[in-house]
């Protein structure tokens, strides 16, 4: 018997979550996720030995075999249900989506979601690689694709470097008043347009941090989180996934991602639309990725985002304050994770930079060159 | 030491790289469905057909779009900067990654370029120049 999507609506919480330092740390990726662990399940007030399910995401710059059981070997965990899964920065929140369908059908409990990777004090030269053949052009980095994608936006929108220039501001606004960010200095659109072309058109400050850290959430049914008496637990109202295997080159269309398809699935599941909407946590690896996803949700109709974020909207008291803490761009350079853990806060009403009466956030994380996406929405 | 960089040929992409020898560029067209595709592949992502040959192409496209790297992630590239990859749509419908030839500035979105083979080292590599611009 099917299970409709809607009937598990609110069913599940993220009963904790927890984090490291971010910045330049100097440790391993187990350690990293165990520490992170660690401070989720205390922060749930959960004892590790009632955990049965630890899903992490693989770190991005260090491929490991069996990495799940290494992460439960340093926890001293024996899951039932588990392991290492790759689809780049879309895989938090779909690990969130594989813990509850798990739950779900009685297979566990209590799940741990963990991420960690240290490409700042390790390698990074996953993000500089040469793109297969095409490497014989010059066509080497993760950078280059936004790029390409950016600057086709440019063309078919007319988007200017403002609308760019938005996500890059109210990143780092919000980053600089997050004690626990990595880099914490406001810029002016003056500053952003001075900003160095790195790969044309986009310039340093469009791009992510490298950051070590690790993060992690609790995961379980709000009955179990009612009768362990966790009074912080936020619901989890819809979810969704969407992605895409075409490379750059094959790709039909570069304006477009697969948020639609993950965003519709979430936000029906959830029951709302986007004017339900009070904050939003968007996945900004690069500046145009948020831009495009608030698009793609519905937010605005496509082509017309430049409009949408200019002139403070998406900033603190704007009408859709975004990436609230800072996000990849001023937080962290975490794919993804540091975005779920504040969106837990806003709804919480715990945030630094709280949306006064916050009752729906809706985060997004997003993989490889926007080949996968996933959706979350969080409410009271 | 390593300024060469060299394509990884094997039985499905050769005759690709062996035709670029011979001043061709091809692509592949599916005898069930009729799509035409790049890269090589073994069979036809549209409908899944093994049966296809290849195809000349004509040699015009036009730019999807394009970046232009002021930094080097290879050595190979460090005396070209600032240089540009381009996004290709040929006119029989398969898209590639290439370099527009010539001034990165006088390039614009849907600009019809023209197919140049140039040899790079023992490669013979497809690149583009803008389309009047005496390829």
């Amino acid at each position: 018997m099917t299970v409709k999507s809607d009937s598990l609506r609110g069913k599940y919480v993220i009963a904790g979550i927890g984090h490291t330092a971010f910045g330049k740390l100097g440790q391993d990726t187990v350690s990293l996720n165990v520490a992170a662990c660690a401070s989720a399940l205390a922060d749930a007030g959960v004892e590790k030995e009632a955990v049965d399910a630890l899903f992490v995401k693989t770190p991005t710059s260090k491929r490991e075999i069996l990495y799940g059981q290494k992460v439960a070997e340093g926890l001293g965990i024996q899951p039932r249900w588990g392991g290492a899964w790759d689809q780049g920065g879309a895989a938090n929140i779909s690990l969130i989506s594989f813990a509850i369908m798990a739950i779900e059908t009685g297979q566990c409990d209590i799940a741990l979601v963990s991420y960690a990777d240290n490409p700042r004090s390790g390698s990074r030269d996953v993000y500089a690689r040469p793109r297969g053949n095409d490497s014989l052009f010059g066509w080497f980095s993760t950078a280059a694709g936004y790029g390409m994608i950016h600057r086709a936006h440019m063309l078919e929108y007319g988007t200017p470097p403002e609308a760019f220039a938005a996500v890059a501001l109210a990143a780092r606004k919000h980053g600089a008043l997050n004690p626990h960010a990595q880099l914490r200095k406001e810029i002016s659109m003056a500053d952003y347009l001075a900003s160095p072309l790195l790969i044309d058109p986009l310039r340093r400050d469009d791009c992510c941090l490298l950051s070590d850290g690790g993060a992690a959430v609790v995961i379980m049914s709000r009955q179990a989180a009612r009768a362990r008496g966790i009074d912080h637990a936020v619901p989890i109202l819809g979810m969704g996934s969407g992605q895409t295997s075409w490379e750059l080159p094959a790709r039909p269309t570069l304006t477009s991602t697969q948020a639609v398809q993950s965003g519709r699935l979430a936000f029906d599941m959830a029951g709302i639309t986007p004017a339900d909407v009070d904050v939003a946590q968007l996945y900004d690896c690069f500046t145009i990725t948020p831009l495009m996803t608030l698009e793609d949700y519905g937010f605005c109709e496509k082509g017309k985002v430049a409009q949408f974020v200019c002139d403070g909207q998406i900033e603190i008291g704007g009408r859709l304050p975004v990436n609230t803490s800072g996000g990849l761009l001023s937080e962290t350079g975490m794919p993804g994770l540091q975005l779920i853990l504040e969106g837990v806060r806003q709804i919480r009403g715990t945030a630094t930079l709280q949306v006064p009466g916050a009752d729906v956030c809706v985060v997004s994380n997003q993989g490889g060159t926007m080949h996968t996406h996933a959706t979350l929405v969080l409410g009271d | 030491m390593d300024n060469e960089l060299v394509p990884d040929i094997n039985d499905c992409n050769r005759p690709y790289w062996e035709s670029l020898a011979h001043g061709s560029l091809t692509f592949q067209t599916c005898a069930r469905c009729g799509h035409n595709w790049l890269p090589p592949s073994r069979c036809c992502p549209g409908c899944l057909s093994t049966s296809w040959s290849w195809s000349k192409a004509a040699g015009r496209g036009k730019i999807i779009s394009w970046v232009v790297y002021h930094v080097a992630y290879h050595p190979a590239f460090k005396d070209r900067l600032p240089y540009n990859v381009a996004l290709i749509e040929l006119q029989e419908g398969p898209r590639l990654i290439s370099n527009v030839l010539g001034d990165c500035a006088l390039l614009s979105g849907n600009a019809e370029v023209d197919l140049v083979i140039e040899t790079q080292g023992d490669v013979h590599v497809p690149r583009f120049v803008l389309a009047g611009n005496g390829g």
